[in-house]
C-alpha cells in the first residue's frame, strides 16, 4: 500500500516546482502518480481530471484530492491537497513577510514600479485567448463586455455575476429543451 | 473579527471559483480590494506579480499573501488558504458520486457553457480595474508605464515570451530607468 508519506513528498514535490499555476500542474501530476509511481492507470486519472475541471476551486487541489482519495481514501485527499498547497504557502509567505517591511526600499519601489503595468498586461492576454478557446463571436461578445462593465464601473460583485451567469445558462438550456419538445410535438 | 471575515471571504471564492485562476483572481481583487480594505491597488498588483514568479497555483499563492497582509499575522494566511481550500473537499467529494448524472444534466451543461462566456468578463474586469493611477501613474497618462503594458501584452501573446521572463525583464528595467 502506498504510504501516506510518500503522497505528500509526491505532491509536495509537484507543488514546489511547478509554476504558471494549475494547469501547468496537471501534466506533472499525471507523471508522478500514473507513469512513475503506477498509484492509478491512465483511464482513473482521466476521469478523475474530467471532475476536478468540473468542480470550482482550485484545480490542482481538486486533483490532488481526488487522486489522494482514490489511492489511501480521505486521509490520502488530505495528505496530497496539503502536499500541493504546502510550498507555496511557505514560499509566498516568506514573499508576504519580506516585502512588507522592505516594500519602501528604493530597489523595490523601482522594481514594482516598473512591472505593474507588465502584470496588467499579462492579466489582460488571458481574455483574448480565452475568447478565442471558449468561441465567442461578435454576436456574443456583448456577455463578457457587459459582466466585465457591471464589475468595473457598477462595482457589482464578480461571484454575483457566476451564480446569474449560472441561472441564465441553465434557464436557457431548459427553454431550448421546451421548444425541441414542442417542435417534435407538432411533427 | 478579521479572522473570521478572511475565513468566509476565502471560502466563498473556492466554492464560487469557477473558470480556473484569472478568474478566482478577479474574485479575490473584488472581495479583498474593493469590498473590504485588505490590501491597496498597489499591494495587489505586487502580489500578482510574485504569484507568477514564485511555484504553485494562483489561488493559494493570493490566498496566503492576502491573508497575512490583511491580518499582519501568520494565523490570517493560514486562515485563508484553508478557507479556500475547504469547499474543493466537500464539492470534489460529492461530485465524484454523481459524475455521470452532473456530465449529461442538460441544465448543468448549459449553466457551464455560459460560465465560460462569463468568466472572460470577469477577467477583462480585473484588468481593467488595475489600469488606474496606482499601476499607470497621474492620470493613468504614464508614457512609460503603457510602453511596458504593451510591449509584455505583445511579448507573451504573440511572441510566446514566458510570463516569468516578462517580469523579470519589466524588474531590470525598473531598475534602471527609475
Amino acid at each position: 500500500m502506498t504510504s501516506l508519506l510518500s503522497l505528500f513528498g509526491s505532491f509536495a514535490k509537484i507543488g514546489a516546482f511547478t509554476i504558471g499555476g494549475g494547469y501547468a500542474m496537471i501534466p506533472i501530476i499525471e507523471r508522478d502518480v500514473v507513469d512513475k509511481h503506477h498509484w492509478i492507470d491512465k483511464e482513473d486519472f482521466i476521469d478523475l481530471l474530467v471532475i476536478a475541471q468540473t468542480a470550482p476551486g482550485i484545480l490542482a487541489v481538486n486533483m490532488a484530492i481526488l487522486v489522494g482519495n482514490k489511492i489511501r481514501g480521505w486521509k490520502g485527499a488530505l495528505v496530497s491537497a496539503f502536499g500541493a498547497a504546502l510550498p507555496s504557502f511557505v514560499i509566498i509567505l516568506c514573499f508576504a513577510i519580506f516585502l512588507t517591511q522592505y516594500k519602501d526600499s528604493a530597489i523595490f519601489v523601482k522594481i514594482f514600479k516598473a512591472v505593474r503595468p507588465a502584470v496588467v498586461a499579462l492579466i489582460a492576454v488571458p481574455v483574448f485567448n480565452l475568447a478565442k478557446t471558449a468561441k465567442v463571436t461578435w454576436k456574443t461578445c456583448w456577455i463578457p463586455a457587459l459582466v466585465a462593465l457591471a464589475i468595473w464601473q457598477l462595482n457589482i460583485s464578480p461571484i454575483l455575476m457566476i451564480i446569474v451567469g449560472g441561472v441564465i445558462g441553465a434557464i436557457m438550456a431548459y427553454c431550448q429543451m421546451n421548444k425541441q419538445k414542442k417542435e417534435e410535438a407538432q411533427q | 473579527m478579521i479572522y473570521l471575515q478572511l475565513f468566509l471571504t476565502f471560502f466563498k471564492i473556492g466554492l464560487f471559483g469557477f473558470g480556473g485562476g484569472y478568474a478566482m483572481l478577479s474574485m479575490i481583487q473584488f472581495e479583498i480590494v474593493e469590498h473590504h480594505p485588505w490590501l491597496s491597488s498597489t499591494d495587489f498588483t505586487n502580489m500578482v506579480a510574485v504569484s507568477q514568479i514564485t511555484p504553485g497555483p494562483i489561488g493559494i499563492n493570493s490566498a496566503t499573501y492576502a491573508g497575512y497582509l490583511a491580518s499582519g499575522t501568520v494565523l490570517g494566511s493560514v486562515v485563508a488558504t484553508l478557507a479556500i481550500m475547504l469547499p474543493s473537499f466537500i464539492i470534489v467529494a460529492l461530485l465524484a458520486l454523481a459524475i455521470s448524472k452532473v456530465k449529461t444534466n442538460p441544465y448543468f451543461n448549459g449553466a457551464m457553457k455560459m460560465l465560460r462566456v462569463v468568466v472572460i468578463g470577469l477577467i477583462a474586469a480585473a484588468a481593467l480595474l488595475l489600469i488606474n493611477e496606482e499601476n499607470f501613474g497621474e492620470g493613468c497618462r504614464d508614457i512609460i508605464s503603457w510602453i511596458l503594458f504593451g510591449a509584455t501584452f505583445v511579448a507573451t501573446k504573440w511572441f510566446k515570451v514566458h510570463p516569468i521572463l516578462a517580469i523579470v525583464i519589466a524588474a531590470v528595467i525598473g531598475i534602471i530607468i527609475y
